[in-house]
C-alpha cells in the first residue's frame, strides 16, 4: 500500500493499482475538506451577519 | 511475486515419484505430519477436513478380477511454476502476498503469520493441496514435547501446505555458507517424504541439476504429471510403465489418449512446436 | 416548541407498531448475531465448508449483494453524470439499498476469513496482482463514497437539520455530489469487474476459467454490465414491495418505466454476450483443458443442464424481452415478474461461478465435491438481511427518502 512497506516494488503494476487507489483516495478527501472548509466559512459568515436562522 | 535477483542462480527444486514402486504403505504422509508439526484430530474421516500436506490416493482400474489393478499415487503440494514461471495459480491470487515463489528454489512458500485466511488460494489450486486450519491445533499430551522446533505451528484460520521441507533447505544452506560452499549435495537437502520413503518410489532433488537423480528420471517416457492441460507446470512427476495410470492423471475428450511413452519434456516441446 | 423526528407533511405509522415491527426483525437479526459470535469465537469449524469448498455460501452472498446493490452505481451514473432528471426521484433510495448492499458484503468479509484481526492485511500488504485485493480496495471505498452520498440524506432530517453544522454540510455535499458519484462510478466499474475476474483468473478451475483483454477475463465485463443491467432491477422491486408494505405510492411511474427499459436493453445486451462468452468457453477453453461440455452438467446429484438454461434463459433472455417491449414493462405484474426473473439469474450466475466451480471435480478419479451449508452460515446470511429491513425501516420513516411522497400523496 506505501513505499515503505517491503514487499512493494516500483514497477507498471504498484504505479497503475495504487495510483488508482490515491487517485480515488485523493478525491474523496479533497471533497470531504472542501465541503467541511465552506461548511464553516458558511457558518462564519453568518454569524457575522448576526442572523441565527438556519432555516432559509 | 518478486522478480529474481541477478546474483541468484536459480534452482528448480522437485520431486519424481514412481507410482510402480509405491505400495501405499503411508510412511511418507507419517513422517511428513511428525516433521512439520501437522495437527491431527480424533476423526480423520473426511478427508476435506484433515491437514496433510502430503495426500496418498488408491486408485483402481475398474476391471473385474482377474484383470483388477491398482495404483497408490502421494500427491505432496505441486509446487507449480505456473503458465510463466513465477505465476503460480495460487501465488498470483493472494491479496496479501501471504503466498510466495521462491526464485532461489522454485518452492511455493505460505507465510502463516501473513494469511488472514481468505482462502482465495485453495480456490486457485486444482490439487487440494491446500490445507486450512478449520480448527486450533490440538495435540495429545506429551506429544508437544515432540514438536519440531525448526517448523513453526499454524494457528487456526490460516492455510498451510508443503513446503518441501523447506526448513532442510534452510539447514543445509547454513551448513554449506560455514563450510564456504555454493552448491548443495543431493543428499544434503531431502525432503521428510523422501527420506521416510521404503521403496524409494519418491525420489527428490533438483530438475534442473544433471548431477541429481530427478533429472534423469524425469526425461523418462514414463514420466506424467498431473493436470498438465491446465498448464500450471508442476514441480513434481510420476512415473508410471501402466497406460492406464497415465490417464488417470489428465482429463481426455472423447477419442483422446494420453501420449503414453512420450515423456513431459517431449511432450511441452510438441506443445511449443505446435504453437 | 420541539421539531418532529418525523419529516413534515408525510403520514408515518404509530410508534407502539413500527417498534413491533422492528422487535420482530430484531429477533432474526439477534439468531444472526449469535452465528456471528459463533463463527468468530469458535472458529469457522462451525461451517460446512472443506478444504474442496474454500469458498461457499458467504462468496456467493458477497457477489449477489453486490450485483443487486449495483442499481446505487448505476443510477448515480444516470443521475449525476448523464444527467437524467427522472432518476433524481428514486437515487436516494438506490443509495440506501447500495450502502446496506456494501455494508452487508463487508460484514460478511469479516466473517468469511478465518482470522478477522488481520483483515486490514489485504491493504497492507496488498498484493496487486489479486483480483481479491481489487475487490477489497474498490468495496470499501465505495462504500465510503455510499456513506458521503447517504450522509446529506440523514442531515435534512428535522431534528438534525437544526444543527448550523449539519445543515450547511448536507447542502455543500449536495453541491459537490457529482464528484463523489463519479468516483464512486469509477470505482464500482473495476470492483463489479474484479468480483467477476476472481474466478475468471482461476486457471486452474476450467468451470470458470476465461480468456479476456489485457489482465481482466471476460467475466470482469460480464460482471460489470450484469450488476449495472440488474441492479436497478432490484432498487425497483424493493421500492415496490416498500410501496405495498406502507401502502402509498412512493415513486412516480415514469420513473419505474424509464429505469426498467435502460434495464430491460442492458440486460438483453449482456445476455448476448454471456450466450457468446458460454458458446466459445464451451467449445474452445474448456475443451483445451481436457474437459468436454457435458462434464460440467452431469454425474452429480445437482449441477444439471437445467442450471444453465434457467440462468441464461428464463434469468435472461425472458425478463429482457419483457423489459423491452412497452407493453411488458407497462404491466404492472409483467414488470415485476421479468424483475424477478432477472434477479434469479444473476444469482443463478453468481452461485455457479463460486459453488460449481468447486464442486467440479478436477482429476478424473476424484467425484464432485457436494456442499450444503451449516445452520451458521444460513444465519449469517440472512443477517444482513434482517439488518437491511430495519435500517430502510428507520430511513424510510425519519428521512424523506422519496421527494415525490408529498406530491403522490396529498392530505396527510
Amino acid at each position: 500500500m506505501f513505499p515503505f512497506i517491503f514487499e512493494w516494488v516500483w514497477d507498471i503494476d504498484h504505479l497503475v493499482f495504487m495510483g488508482g487507489l490515491w487517485y480515488a483516495l485523493t478525491i474523496i478527501g479533497l471533497g470531504l475538506t472542501y465541503c467541511v472548509a465552506k461548511t464553516i466559512i458558511d457558518i462564519k459568515s453568518q454569524e457575522g451577519k448576526g442572523g441565527h436562522d438556519t432555516h432559509h | 511475486m518478486q522478480k529474481t535477483p541477478e546474483h541468484i542462480k536459480a534452482k528448480r527444486y522437485g520431486m519424481v515419484i514412481d507410482l510402480d514402486k509405491c505400495i501405499g504403505c503411508g510412511d511418507c504422509m507419517v513422517a511428513c505430519y511428525a516433521e512439520n508439526n501437522i495437527p491431527f484430530k480424533e476423526d480423520e474421516s473426511d478427508k476435506m477436513l484433515s491437514t496433510n500436506w502430503i495426500q496418498v490416493y488408491k486408485i483402481t482400474n475398474g476391471k473385474p478380477f482377474p484383470e483388477t489393478d491398482i495404483c497408490y499415487i502421494p500427491k505432496p503440494c505441486m509446487q507449480c511454476a505456473g503458465r510463466h514461471e513465477g505465476h503460480s495459480p495460487c501465488v498470483s491470487v493472494c491479496p496479501a502476498t501471504a503466498t510466495d515463489y521462491d526464485w532461489p528454489t522454485g518452492i511455493v512458500s505460505q507465510i502463516y503469520t501473513r494469511c488472514f485466511g481468505c482462502r482465495y488460494c485453495m480456490a486457485a489450486c486444482p490439487y487440494h493441496a491446500r490445507k486450512f486450519n478449520w480448527w486450533d491445533p490440538v495435540w495429545p499430551a506429551d506429544m508437544k514435547k515432540y514438536l519440531n522446533p525448526h517448523v513453526s505451528p499454524r494457528m487456526r484460520g490460516v492455510v498451510e501446505k508443503c513446503t518441501f521441507c523447506y526448513h532442510r533447505y534452510q539447514q543445509a544452506r547454513d551448513k554449506a555458507y560455514l563450510e564456504d560452499r555454493d552448491e548443495l549435495h543431493e543428499n544434503e537437502y531431502q525432503t521428510a517424504c523422501a527420506v521416510a520413503c521404503p521403496t524409494g518410489a519418491i525420489v527428490f532433488g533438483e530438475l534442473d541439476n544433471p548431477d541429481h537423480a530427478v533429472h534423469e528420471l524425469k526425461q523418462s517416457k514414463y514420466a506424467f504429471r498431473l493436470l498438465e492441460k491446465l498448464n500450471t507446470n508442476p514441480k513434481v512427476y510420476y512415473l508410471s510403465t501402466r497406460k492406464w495410470v497415465h490417464r488417470a492423471g489428465d482429463n481426455y475428450l472423447d477419442g483422446e489418449e494420453p501420449d503414453f511413452g512420450k515423456g513431459p519434456d517431449k511432450k511441452a516441446q510438441q506443445h511449443k512446436e505446435s504453437h | 416548541m420541539t421539531t418532529p423526528a418525523i419529516p413534515e407533511g408525510v403520514k408515518r405509522c404509530p410508534t407502539r407498531q413500527f417498534a413491533l415491527w422492528l422487535a420482530v426483525v430484531g429477533a432474526v437479526l439477534l439468531w444472526g448475531v449469535y452465528a456471528m459470535y459463533l463463527c468468530w469465537y469458535k472458529g469457522l469449524n462451525q461451517t460446512n465448508m472443506n478444504d474442496a469448498y474454500g469458498f461457499a455460501l458467504w462468496i456467493w452472498a458477497d457477489l449477489a449483494v453486490i450485483a443487486l446493490g449495483g442499481g446505487a452505481f448505476f443510477s448515480g451514473f444516470l443521475a449525476y453524470i448523464i444527467g437524467n432528471k427522472e432518476v433524481k426521484h428514486i437515487i436516494n433510495y438506490a443509495v440506501i439499498i447500495g450502502f446496506i448492499c456494501y455494508s452487508s458484503a463487508l460484514l460478511i468479509l469479516a466473517i468469511d476469513i478465518g482470522q478477522p484481526l488481520r483483515g486490514w492485511f489485504i491493504f497492507w500488504h496488498a498484493n496487486v496482482h489479486s483480483m481479491l485485493t481489487e475487490v477489497a480496495f474498490c468495496l470499501s471505498v465505495y462504500f465510503a463514497v455510499l456513506t458521503i452520498e447517504f450522509l446529506p440524506l440523514i442531515f435534512e432530517n428535522p431534528k438534525l437539520d437544526r444543527i448550523p453544522f449539519v445543515h450547511h454540510m448536507a447542502h455543500n455535499l449536495h453541491e459537490v455530489m457529482a464528484v463523489f458519484a463519479a468516483t464512486g462510478v469509477f470505482l464500482s466499474f473495476f470492483h463489479q469487474g474484479s468480483l467477476g475476474g476472481v474466478s475468471g483468473v482461476l486457471y486452474g478451475r476450467p468451470f470458470s476459467y476465461r480468456d479476456g483483454l489485457f489482465i481482466w477475463p471476460w467475466t470482469f465485463f460480464l460482471f460489470t454490465w450484469s450488476a449495472a443491467a440488474v441492479g436497478p432491477l432490484f432498487t425497483i422491486s424493493v421500492t415496490r414491495l416498500t410501496e405495498a408494505i406502507t401502502r402509498k405510492k412512493l415513486v412516480k411511474n415514469s420513473v419505474y418505466q424509464m429505469l426498467a427499459k435502460i434495464s430491460g436493453w442492458m440486460l438483453l445486451t449482456y445476455i448476448i454476450a454471456k450466450i457468446i462468452d458460454t458458446w466459445y468457453w464451451a467449445t474452445e477453453i474448456a475443451p483445451s483443458m481436457g474437459f468436454a461440455f457435458m462434464d460440467f452438467y452431469s454425474n452429480n446429484p445437482l449441477y444439471g443442464i437445467w442450471i444453465l438454461v434457467a440462468e441464461i434463459i428464463l434469468g435472461g433472455v425472458v425478463p429482457a424481452l419483457i423489459l423491452i417491449t412497452r407493453k411488458g414493462r407497462e404491466n404492472g405484474y409483467l414488470l415485476f415478474t421479468a424483475a424477478i426473473l432477472a434477479m434469479i439469474g444473476i444469482c443463478l450466475n453468481r452461485w455457479v461461478m463460486v459453488l460449481q466451480v468447486m464442486a467440479v471435480p478436477l482429476l478424473p478419479f476424484q467425484e464432485w465435491f457436494m456442499y450444503s451449508p451449516s445452520w451458521q452460515e444460513v444465519a449469517t446470511t440472512i443477517l444482513p438481511v434482517a439488518y437491511g429491513i430495519i435500517l430502510i425501516s428507520l430511513a424510510h420513516r425519519y428521512l424523506l427518502v422519496f421527494p415525490q411522497e408529498k406530491e403522490l400523496n396529498p392530505g396527510n
